[in-house]
């Protein structure tokens, strides 16, 4: 028993950084209908500029909010240059457009930055949490931003005239635009949310798995997998999503034998699908009404 | 309001709806182009002639993903655990059964059929963004499975199996041709190309193909109609898994060798990423597709070493700006051309 709760203790902490990602997912699915698959090279980005910021001696909380602001403005510019003009094209073509600032972002990282592994603070420390082996104090303060994270997008979603502008254009554009909604920049607006908190998660996840220009890989695909479980509509899901796929992936880990960290990922992704198959709409998606 | 919200979802994944004629070349630039895919390999180094093979095995892999996302409107990233499955079939049967290279290929296409099948059977209760996951999920696992030691006395583990390269067949020689092994087996890749070409071809055009683009217009409509989505959805993915699978083991016998980590998701994105420049939904882009796939890394490496990927993204995005539909726009654009030029 000690073995289990031990293991679903690991599961959460790992599952905040997927929950932390998921919700950078969840943000920008909110606001384009799609999923970025550029997002977590955009978030590695963010995390070397505040590297950068620390290395030329800025405290850490100075080098956080510039990074945010530098993030949002980042997200804003890529969508005006890069995906307004293509606004018209097929979505396949926009995941192509995702692919290629996949591609770019990856590789000036590394020519600025090169593949070296690079430590990055964290503002928690990283001691044991309350005693526990098994959480830090690092894990602990993470799991504590998402769910800040998580109560400021709901109620930014749920109580703000821009939030519910942003709902509009993202589900209705038609009807937004006849509303007098600006629907093309609540999409930038998006973009640039999205990228403020892909960059927070980026910031979190660094000290767990060091700096590096591959450091999203694995951390996105869980992203979207704990997005995708929890409903892509639901920043809640999201976050419900992120611990589950985490516990998911530890205690397959421990008890299934045969399974090293090498089908660790093929089986979480596996047990996901399953869940899909059950409920196409992840656990606390909303069903979509199609009209023919 | 009602309390049900609405969202009305405008043909998901696919572009307009593409008119059944469109999806083929016309008789005239189909032989053009045959005759310069038959001429080339006698001018050129055997290298290129590798690398040409390379590039019409990969144009068949993309064209079976068109009649995926192209016709049927499914979208898939797991299309490299077919491939991975067609060339783990045919390296296996070559080298531990002894079977001839042309033997396997069947074998290779008929087993990734029932595979992409029965993977079409639960992908029935997804669609779009879950279905990209769902697909997603294999091919990241396809690697792995691989490497289970489970199957490492077939497989070969993570070292992966050599295959032997076949040569030419022996009637050419005594006819007094000389013909290498990289040209012989250029023009057997030819060969099969083009059978697949016209079986694709056809396929679109029977009811089966007209059954796919109804589903993939709208479903709803298409159900409606009295086709049977769930068989034709499946079915395309069978289909589209089996020609994978040819072009797999054709893969396997042209690199002479299969290891878990040549068929990673990366090959999946490039398989995409060569659907999209050639046009969605338009079989010949299959093959500016693969050209773009197996030439444009190596001019961006050339361009830049160190900044390969970036150069990479840039051509990628350049491509997509100038003609966000791909070669199809270009060669609708020459069409157009050529009807007025005539007419003038």
């Amino acid at each position: 028993m000690e073995l289990f709760t031990n293991q679903v203790l690991a599961g959460i902490a790992t599952g905040a950084i997927y929950a932390c990602m998921a919700l950078a997912v969840v943000m920008i699915y909110q606001a384009i209908d799609h999923l970025n698959f550029a997002q977590g090279e955009m978030a590695m980005f963010s995390t070397f500029v505040a590297w950068q910021l620390m290395q030329w001696g800025l405290p850490y909380w100075v080098a956080f909010v510039l990074t945010l602001i530098f993030s949002f403005i980042g997200g804003i510019v890529i969508e005006r240059l890069l995906f307004k003009p293509l606004a018209k094209a097929p979505v396949l073509t926009h995941v192509a457009g995702f692919i290629a600032l996949f591609a770019i972002i990856n590789s000036v990282a590394g020519l600025l930055w090169d593949f070296t592994i690079k430590q990055f603070p964290s503002p928690f420390g990283s001691s044991p949490f309350l005693g526990s082996q098994l959480i830090s104090t690092h894990q602990a303060g993470m799991i504590f931003v998402t769910l800040i994270l998580l109560v400021l997008l709901f109620a930014f979603f749920r109580y703000t005239r821009v939030g519910l502008a942003m709902r509009a254009a993202a589900s209705m554009p038609e009807s937004a635009r006849l509303v007098g909604i600006n629907t093309g920049w609540m999409i930038a607006l998006g973009w640039g949310m999205a990228a403020a908190i892909g960059s927070i998660a980026g910031m979190l996840i660094a000290p767990v798995v060091f700096l590096e220009p591959n450091m999203m890989g694995g951390v996105l695909i869980y992203g979207f997998a704990a997005a995708v479980v929890g409903g892509l509509s639901s920043p809640l899901g999201a976050v419900v999503g992120g611990f589950l796929v985490g516990i998911f992936e530890n205690l397959v880990g421990t008890y299934i034998p045969g399974v090293g960290n090498e089908l660790k990922l093929p089986i979480a992704l596996a047990l996901i699908i399953t869940v899909l198959v059950v409920k196409p709409n992840g656990l606390f998606g909303r069903a979509i009404v199609k009209r023919v | 309001m009602s309390t049900v919200q609405e969202v009305v979802t405008e043909a998901p994944v696919i572009e307009d709806a593409i008119p059944k004629k469109a999806m083929a070349l016309g008789p005239v630039a189909s032989l053009v182009i045959l005759a310069l895919l038959i001429a080339t390999p006698l001018f050129v180094k055997n290298f290129i002639i590798f690398q040409m093979t390379m590039w019409l095995i990969y144009a068949i892999a993309v064209l079976a993903l068109n009649i995926l996302t192209g016709a049927s409107g499914q979208f898939s990233l797991g299309q490299s655990a077919f491939y991975a499955l067609g060339a783990y079939t045919s390296a296996i049967l070559m080298e531990h059964g002894d079977i001839n290279y042309v033997l396997t290929l069947p074998v290779a296409g008929l087993i990734c059929f029932i595979a992409g099948f029965l993977f079409g059977l639960p992908a029935l209760r997804l669609s779009g963004i879950y279905l990209a996951l769902a697909t997603f999920a294999l091919a990241t696992a396809m690697p792995q499975l691989l490497k289970l030691g489970v199957f490492e006395h077939w497989t070969g583990g993570v070292q992966g199996l050599v295959v032997t390269k076949p040569d030419a067949p022996a009637i050419l020689a005594s006819l007094g041709l000389k013909v290498s092994q990289d040209m012989w087996l250029y023009y057997f890749t030819l060969a099969v190309s083009i059978l697949i070409y016209i079986f694709s071809v056809n396929l679109l055009r029977s009811r089966s193909g007209r059954a796919m683009m109804a589903i993939r217009d709208n479903e709803i409509a298409a159900s409606a109609m009295g086709v049977d989505v769930s068989l034709y959805k499946t079915l395309a993915f069978g289909v589209s898994a089996g020609i994978t699978g040819v072009a797999g083991g054709l893969g396997a016998i042209a690199v002479q060798f299969v290891a878990p980590d040549g068929y990673t998701i990366q090959l999946a994105v490039a398989l995409f990423l060569g659907m999209v420049v050639g046009g969605v939904g338009w079989l010949p882009g299959s093959l500016a597709g693969a050209a773009f796939i197996v030439f444009v890394p190596n001019i961006a490496e050339s361009v830049s070493k160190g900044l390969s990927g970036a150069v990479f993204g840039v051509i990628l995005i350049l491509i997509i700006f100038l003609v966000p539909h791909g070669a199809r726009q270009i060669a609708y654009g020459a069409q157009g051309l050529i009807g007025k030029l005539r007419r003038n």
